[in-house]
């Protein structure tokens, strides 16, 4: 599963791209994709999500070119996850 | 029933360079200055481009560095440093509400607002406030933040605090968290709004203390809702006088009393005693500096008139001397917030202020003498000041 991660975020991955392996079963979810992320990035997940398990404003997630807003939307084999980082503020 | 503490005995003065940790609206700076605080040196900045709403070094080992930080995307978080910021780290459990079980509405922690060390006698342990209104404890020395069930899950200080649609523009605070010297279970803090609230049993239950403090008028001020605290500080001498800045005027507190005294009825007329700094002496519990800021009409939170001054009392607010000189004398429209004036434990005491347009000015206050000392700018051009704090390091 790779996903692309945004400028700011980068302090914690490093690379814009990050490779996860997640296991077949069950099924992958935004959110579980984000809790991999956070087992090997820790304290990524929450920049981006709050404690209600809310994405926080400004950040958002697309798969396949749409915009995720449930986190327990299921990720098919091959599908990226792309978080972005809205343009706001001054 | 509140108890009274003791007298402190007056801390010595401190000698040596003196160091100002700067929050600002677009990083942290460390501000050295040298022994006779002439010279002064940046280092910076720290985490450039996040908003830091308070950089603290703990007073009881002098190494740990905390900051309360967020950008305008990501989440909030509190990094550490123990070496004077050359190396930083995150919190791996920063302040986060609880998610409640009760069917009451979840809250998200937007910004940690205010940090405080706990008591002496509890090293590693810090207070954290944050907006909106909560308060947080670790006892790690900031690694990991535990929620106090006393306050966020209080649903009558829930209903106090209002919701974020009742806060102030950039969010309701829990602030001013002030903590008995002598008994670390006891400790208060403020909220803007909904009011000031003690504690004795290191916060598991909470009192008001609002006795005395006006409200705008026509609204209830028994009601703690319309109470808006600024800030308030306990004075390091005397650990049982209080002075509050407060929407609604300058107040001091002598315990065991629970009836603030309005002090600032004798700041000048057209000045007024509305401002949001308050700062106290580290030695002198009847000296203490305001920066009054225009409470008119739609609150511009400026200088009154665009002439920026401090006022000082030296008699436990009987009267108020204007700290101007060395400051622009007109057309000066900067705001000082509630964290951003300091003194530090110098003789005599140099009182730094910082503001919106991203300046630091000291003066060297010299206890009344005439002429007073001039306000000095020691650093410019940095981004919107929040908050300002001194600081001595531990000796390598």
């Amino acid at each position: 599963m790779r996903v692309l991660v945004p400028s700011a975020l980068r302090s914690y991955t490093g690379a814009m791209w990050v490779e996860l392996d997640l296991p077949a079963l069950p099924p992958a979810t935004v959110g579980a994709v984000l809790d991999a992320l956070d087992a090997r990035f820790p304290g990524i997940r929450f920049r981006m999500v709050d404690e209600r398990g809310l994405l926080r404003p400004h950040m958002r997630c697309f798969v396949g070119g749409r915009a995720v807003h449930d986190l327990s939307r299921p990720m098919a084999s091959g599908e990226e996850l792309h978080i972005v980082q809205a343009l706001s503020g001054g | 029933m509140p108890r009274p503490g003791p007298v402190n005995p007056s801390p010595r003065p401190a000698a040596g360079a003196v160091l100002l940790l700067v929050a600002t609206r677009k990083g942290a700076w460390l501000l050295h200055g040298d022994a006779a605080r002439r010279r002064w040196r940046l280092d910076g900045p720290h985490f450039h481009g996040h908003s830091i709403s308070h950089l603290v070094l703990d007073p009881r080992d002098g190494r740990t560095l905390l900051a309360a930080a967020k950008t305008g995307h990501l989440g909030p978080t509190i990094f550490r440093s123990t070496d004077l910021g050359r190396t930083w780290k995150e919190a791996s459990r920063p302040p986060a509400f609880a998610q409640p079980t009760d069917g009451s509405p979840a809250r998200s922690v937007d910004h940690t607002f205010w940090l405080a060390p706990c008591h002496t006698n509890q090293p590693g342990s810090w207070y954290a406030g944050t907006s909106p209104q909560g308060l947080f404890r670790s006892d790690d020395g900031g690694d990991t933040w535990q929620p106090l069930p006393g306050v966020n899950d209080n649903m009558t200080l829930r209903e106090w605090m209002g919701t974020v649609q009742d806060g102030t523009p950039d969010g309701p605070k829990l602030h001013s968290i002030v903590i008995d010297p002598a008994d670390p279970a006891h400790l208060l803090f403020g909220m803007s709004g909904g009011g000031v609230h003690e504690s004795f049993d290191r916060g598991a239950t909470w009192q008001t203390l609002i006795g005395g403090l006006e409200v705008v008028e026509g609204f209830d001020v028994t009601q703690p809702t319309f109470h808006d605290p600024h800030c308030i500080r306990a004075c390091p001498s005397r650990s049982t006088r209080l002075y509050m800045q407060n929407h609604c005027g300058i107040y001091r507190l002598d315990r065991p009393s629970q009836v603030w005294q309005r002090i600032g009825r004798k700041m000048p007329r057209k000045v007024g005693d509305i401002g949001f700094p308050m700062v106290v002496h580290p030695r002198d519990a009847d000296t203490a500096w305001v920066f009054p800021m225009d409470g008119s009409d739609v609150w511009p939170r400026t200088s009154p008139d665009g002439r920026p001054a401090a006022y000082v009392t030296r008699n436990a607010g009987r009267s108020w001397q204007r700290l101007d000189a060395g400051l622009p004398a007109e057309q000066a429209w900067w705001t000082v917030k509630r964290q951003a004036l300091c003194a530090d434990q110098r003789n005599p005491v140099g009182l730094y202020l910082g503001h919106t347009g991203g300046e630091i000015w000291m003066l060297r206050d010299d206890g009344g003498a005439t002429p007073p000392q001039s306000w000095r700018n020691i650093a410019r051009h940095l981004p919107e000041i929040y908050a300002l704090e001194t600081a001595i390091p531990a000796a390598d």
